[in-house]
């Protein structure tokens, strides 16, 4: 089987083969989910810690119910990161919760590189539920198990991701994630969020929405967040909208088969029109499906077979 | 006490010397110079097979004290430099208090005195609390021991506040040292800006922002007909920006840290803390410019920029790490390893820049120079031998430092300072 | 991995043959086939369960669904397998509810596998009866289990491998016993 990791920090570690078995095995778990029972035996004893340094419902969730239907169990440790303000540091955070024995801790945190620091003084395996802006590996598999549901193969796909890719950890894993398989990615978003250098990963930039969004097969939208207005990466969300937001106009650029795509949560009006979010070619809901089965794979390629020993 | 080195490869730049020679020393000073000396009662020190150099000379460390002593202190900051061959150190003044007047110029003074095994000069800050408002009181400064100014850990923001301490430092015959770096673009950075910094998704600190800064200073520096010297020098624009200053004959005058010559951007793909330094790591052909300068004359100095920090500060989130490497203990052999022993300097130049230079710069008279009647501060070197560094056998109190596990070839045999051998430590 | 052959045990005539017996027992002992319906067990398991079914339909003129059960799952042996097994689809697109199931596989060993198979069918809903065909029981059980329905039984070793080669997918029909190499 070709899937040997101990920890998931970024689609940048996995070979493109990795990526396909996850794909692979998320496929199996899928159907799980669609039974009068939606639980399998097969983490049975296993412990899983849930630790989330910013606030997230969806991935939170998705994780949670994955690892239920798994029958393993399940801890939530929302830690807000003003508890690190009462001085406890995150290693000593990680350090108590590691003595309770997991398998595994799943991390969220808003500092790029922290599940790779928590891999340095861990036993478990650590699963990177999102980093900073550095990458969010599960989002981009389970974007890419719905592509290939949607498009049934990645060959010849042009998928166009709008947005603040600098900042974006969906982006990034995205990016990776597509480059590995061959997929043509063009990004577009206001110039400051969108660095040229970023063309040393095999991406196009355009800075012509039309024109970004030409022929497109798939259009991932990306969060935009009011912070970043503030730090001048753009004037206004006005000028936003006017510039970036998906609406039926600029769709009708891409395929008539394209999908529209969007992390969660949306901002209706803003990146993306109500209609466009709500219409046909909007998969936003079966992205949300397709996570838990995404997590159960990953959860049970890195959990289920080997001892931890072997990896050591 | 007299001390008679003997068959040694003395070599001073400031003289042109490099010939087996035999050095007494008596009372602090080197006596007598000559191929073979014949005296009595000397502890003899056999130097065949190794290089004698005029003491090393750091002009960049953070030695923490008064105020941070839980990160390193005179004391520790002294042995750790002896263990790495430097007999005098300059240390910046963002201690807490900041070093801005007299008191604690001679505080620090006068505790090197007492428990420091090399000697400690001090450099002031240009502006009061380094507020970067006002001048500190810079002859009184100057009078009390400061050897040099600097606002070190931020530029002096304002300008028209910089030019002003240009003119007004110039009778003073010292340097104002500039760390070169406009917080409005390095803002939130942690990293040197570009491709790595987007692939780790670690907010970037682009070159404009020591750039821009080593432009104005250098205009600055020109328009006042003073000197200028600017810290850590790390990327390719600011040393063509240098290069057509000193084409111009400004007088501005730079130094390198080791880890800038060494390590790239890439290396921080593990999220080590102990690599977050400030100028960042910076890319693959920055380095290739800044070993071009050191070629070229347009670095003139080697420095440590010597930055301790705790192992709990250092062992948290890589946005929240403190920045800083703890330099003193592998920058000789860091050196001699990738650049002597490469043959991308000679041992002469080596010397020169980290010696002879810095003694010029800090006006260290008796210093940096092996001649009768200089102090006897000696660097002696073991081209040869080969070591792993350990930081966990560091005299310096923290255990920052990148270079874990490296072998390097050459190292400080033995320091001398005011004749007296202060490494190896006697036991 | 060479593995010598050491007996062919069944040909293709002896394979149809015991199908054929053991589908008689089938419509014997089940009056009422409306109620009946096939899970067969990755992956060859799946092959027997459609020969079957075909059998019946010819026999009995009655369509009896097939479905395909993957028991990876449910497996016990998880950390003691030397890597993970590929997680492949269970494809059982019929309710199982208050139907009687014939599951079906190739051998009978341990019984691990049809304790995993039943565990996973009742999650799937709730049988009014399990019955289990199998080509081969070559014994050696762990757990007290029993097919209902046995191609053959064949005494073997512990060390022996019994391998089932059918058409669909072997390109043979045929029943082998090998040894693994690096066995003395």
């Amino acid at each position: 089987m070709d899937f040997k990791h101990k920890h998931l920090l970024g689609i940048q570690g996995l070979t493109p083969s990795e990526i396909i078995t996850v794909l692979d095995t998320a496929e199996s778990f899928y159907e799980i989910s669609t039974r009068e029972v939606k639980k399998v035996p097969t983490l049975r004893g296993k412990t899983i810690i849930n630790l989330f340094f910013e606030p997230s419902t969806r991935t939170r969730s998705s994780f949670e119910l994955a690892a239920k239907r798994l029958s393993a169990d399940i801890v939530n440790f929302n830690q807000d990161a003003s508890s690190t303000v009462k001085g406890e540091s995150l290693k000593d955070t990680i350090l108590n919760l590691e003595a309770m024995n997991p398998d595994a801790i799943i991390i969220r945190h808003s500092c790029s590189g922290v599940p790779h620091f928590a891999t340095t003084f861990c036993q478990s395996h650590i699963i990177n539920a999102g980093d900073g802006s550095h990458e969010h590996p599960t989002q981009a598999l389970l974007d890419a198990f719905t592509i290939r549901q949607e498009k049934k193969n990645f060959k010849d796909l042009k998928v166009t991701i709008v947005g603040d890719i600098l900042h974006s950890r969906v982006a990034r894993s995205n990016i990776f994630l597509l480059r590995k398989l061959g997929v043509r990615v063009v990004l577009i978003g206001p110039p400051p969020l969108v660095p040229l250098e970023l063309k040393k990963f095999g991406v196009d930039i355009d800075f012509n929405i039309d024109r970004a969004l030409e022929g497109a097969d798939v259009i991932m939208m990306l969060r935009i967040q009011l912070e970043r207005q503030q730090k001048n990466y753009f004037p206004s969300i006005r000028e936003y909208r006017n510039l970036y937001s998906l609406t039926e106009k600029r769709f009708r650029r891409a395929k008539k088969s394209a999908i529209i795509m969007h992390p969660g949560p949306i901002n209706r009006g803003v990146e993306i029109s109500a209609d466009m979010a709500d219409s046909a070619k909007s998969v936003i809901l079966k992205q949300v499906e397709n996570g838990i089965a995404v997590r159960m794979a990953v959860l049970y390629l890195l959990l289920g077979g080997k001892d931890r020993e072997a990896f050591d | 006490m007299k001390l008679l080195i003997k068959n040694g490869r003395v070599i001073d730049p400031s003289s042109g010397k490099d010939a087996k020679l035999d050095l007494l020393i008596e009372k602090g000073k080197i006596a007598e110079i000559k191929a073979k000396i014949a005296t009595k009662g000397a502890k003899i020190i056999d130097a065949s097979r190794l290089v004698v150099a005029p003491g090393f000379i750091d002009m960049h460390a953070h030695l923490r004290e008064p105020g941070q002593e839980d990160k390193e202190t005179i004391e520790t900051g002294a042995l750790a430099a002896a263990k790495g061959g430097f007999t005098s150190v300059a240390c910046m003044p963002n201690t807490d208090p900041i070093n801005d007047n007299r008191g604690l110029t001679e505080y620090i003074l006068s505790e090197a005195k007492k428990r420091a095994v090399v000697n400690i000069f001090p450099i002031a800050s240009i502006t009061k609390g380094q507020r970067g408002e006002e001048l500190t009181d810079m002859a009184d400064l100057v009078d009390a021991g400061a050897v040099a100014f600097s606002d070190d850990g931020q530029s002096v923001k304002d300008s028209q506040l910089m030019r002003r301490a240009l003119e007004y430092s110039k009778p003073l015959n010292t340097l104002i040292i500039e760390h070169c770096e406009d917080k409005n673009l390095s803002s939130e950075g942690v990293m040197h800006e570009g491709y790595y910094s987007y692939l780790f998704g670690l907010e970037g600190i682009p070159a404009s922002s020591e750039e821009i800064i080593v432009a104005r200073d250098t205009i600055l520096a020109q328009e006042a007909e003073a000197n200028i010297h600017i810290a850590h020098l790390s990327t390719k624009g600011a040393v063509d920006i240098v290069r057509n200053a000193k084409k111009k004959k400004i007088k501005v005058t730079t130094e390198v840290a080791p880890h800038h010559l060494i390590l790239t951007d890439s290396y921080l793909e593990g999220y080590d803390t102990s690599l977050k330094v400030n100028p960042p790591l910076r890319s693959k052909e920055d380095i290739q410019a800044l070993i071009q300068a050191v070629k070229e004359g347009i670095v003139d100095v080697f420095a440590t920029d010597h930055a301790p920090h705790t192992p709990d500060e250092k062992d948290v989130e890589f946005d929240k790490a403190p920045c800083g490497i703890n330099g003193l203990e592998t920058a000789v052999s860091l050196l001699l390893d990738r650049l002597v022993s490469k043959n991308i300097i000679s041992l002469n130049k080596f010397i020169k820049m980290i010696s002879t230079t810095p003694s010029l710069f800090l006006g260290l008279e008796n210093k940096g120079k092996i001649c009768v009647g200089a102090d006897a501060d000696l660097t002696i070197l073991d081209l040869h031998k080969e070591i792993v560094v350990d930081v966990n056998t560091f005299k310096s109190k923290s255990r920052n430092n990148p270079f874990q596990g490296w072998k390097l070839k050459g190292t400080p045999a033995m320091t001398i300072v005011g004749g007296k051998i202060v490494y190896p430590f006697s036991s | 991995m060479l593995e010598k052959i050491k007996a062919r045990i069944m040909d293709s005539r002896k394979i149809k043959r015991a199908i054929q017996r053991m589908t008689t027992e089938i419509i014997e002992r089940n009056r009422n086939l409306k109620n009946l319906v096939i899970v067969g067990i990755r992956t060859r398991g799946i092959y027997l369960g459609k020969r079957i079914s075909k059998l019946i339909k010819e026999l009995e003129k009655r369509d009896i669904p097939v479905g395909v059960l993957d028991i990876t799952l449910y497996r016990d042996d998880f950390s003691e397998s030397e890597a993970q097994h590929m997680v492949k689809k269970t494809d059982i697109n019929f309710s199982v509810a208050k139907k009687d199931v014939l599951l079906v596989d190739d051998v009978l060993f341990t019984g691990r596998t049809i304790r995993a198979a039943m565990d996973s069918l009742i999650d799937l809903g709730r049988p009014k009866t399990i019955q289990l065909l199998v080509l081969i029981d070559r014994g050696h059980r762990e757990l007290p289990i029993r097919a209902d329905y046995v191609g053959k039984f064949l005494p073997t070793s512990k060390r022996e491998v019994v391998q089932v080669q059918l058409k669909e997918i072997d390109k043979i029909d045929e029943v082998l016993i090998t040894e693994p190499p690096g066995v003395k």
